[in-house]
């Protein structure tokens, strides 16, 4: 298959399966009460998920390890953290992360 | 003023502080899109059919890494799997709607859709769904506007800048709210911890194995306290 249309299928399948993750209890719960022990499990789902993405893409590189000051983007991601942590801000996290990053790297 | 213009107009004006942080993020997921290498049409495509800030990134890093499709598939739904808990928190306040409907709230359901309106209906056995309505077409309007904006540009900003940085910088962006309780910070520890552990594992399994662990670990945290 070509990759331009491999991509639209790809996209496609992600697009109806997100949908239906959105649809899910919305249309599930419409005559019945949700079980106590998913709703529990479910509001870990996106620490771990963010935490586990996080800390791959930014301790990880070429499948080493990859924790030292050399590490600008794990310097960055730190600052940026912290910004983030302070201002519970999207916006604020990531502008702070790429001109920390942009910063150390230009030193 | 009608109760719907009253209530949508509500929505909007709640969701407003947002937008500043959510049109740059949509220009960053945009240009992400084209500079790993999606064509126009496609990144473009993404936006509307996924409509999903983190796992549209999710899915092109894993494009960009030849990731196998089923592999990227069950990576991208994991990342959204979230979307299930916000769907059963919003579910009692939209009982009762037309199945078109349904789909029209669920295909707008975000995050910041759910943490606003879910703030707003807490004490009402059903909120109004035009407060919903107004939060969450705004949302997309401008996230739409933000991603083909970053399409159309993508190309001519600057390697020095290291826009790709943006990625896991908005996972961490995400994480950081997330972490509200004891149970979610050992989840996150966990997970994050596990993930380097099993970076050897085929295809990203290794993320789908330590989110499932740590997600096992916060909910023994929580029987434990």
């Amino acid at each position: 298959m070509p990759q331009g249309l491999t991509l639209w299928l790809v996209i496609l399948v992600a697009g109806v399966g997100t949908f239906v993750l959105r649809l899910s209890f919305i249309v599930l719960l419409e005559k019945i009460k949700e079980p106590e022990a998913m709703r529990r499990s479910l509001k870990y789902v996106p620490p771990a998920v963010m935490a586990a993405l996080v800390a791959s893409s930014i301790l990880v590189n070429d499948n080493q390890l990859f924790v030292s000051l050399d590490n600008h983007r794990l310097t960055a991601a730190l600052i940026a953290g912290l910004v983030g942590w302070r201002t519970k801000s999207l916006l604020w996290t990531i502008l702070t992360g790429l001109i920390a990053l942009f910063a150390l790297t230009s030193l | 003023m009608s109760a719907v213009a009253q209530n949508s107009w509500q929505g909007v004006k709640a969701v407003s502080p947002l937008l500043p942080g959510i049109f740059p993020f949509g220009v960053i997921a945009g240009a992400s899109a084209v500079e790993l290498g999606l064509p126009t049409m496609q990144a473009l495509g993404l936006s509307l059919f996924v409509f999903a800030g983190a796992s549209q990134l999710v899915l092109v890093e894993m494009w960009d890494r030849q990731a196998p499709a089923l592999i990227l598939l069950a990576t991208v739904l994991v990342v959204n799997l979230r979307f299930t808990m916000y769907s059963a928190a919003l579910a009692p306040h939209f009982r009762g709607m037309s199945s078109r409907w349904k789909s029209v709230l669920a295909y707008l359901l975000t995050d910041q859709a759910y943490l606003l309106s879910i703030g707003r209906y807490e004490d009402k056995v059903q909120g109004t769904k035009w407060f919903y309505m107004g939060v969450a077409l705004t949302l997309w309007i401008v996230w739409q506007a933000g991603t083909a904006t970053g399409v159309f540009l993508g190309n001519t900003l600057p390697d020095s800048w290291s826009l790709d940085f943006a990625v896991p910088l908005s996972f961490l962006a995400l994480l950081i709210p997330s972490l509200n309780s004891r149970g979610a910070l050992i989840a996150a520890v966990t997970a994050g911890t596990l993930v380097l552990l099993t970076r050897l594992m085929p295809f990203n399994l290794g993320l789908i194995a330590a989110t499932l662990a740590g997600v096992a670990a916060g909910m023994l945290t929580e029987r434990r306290s």
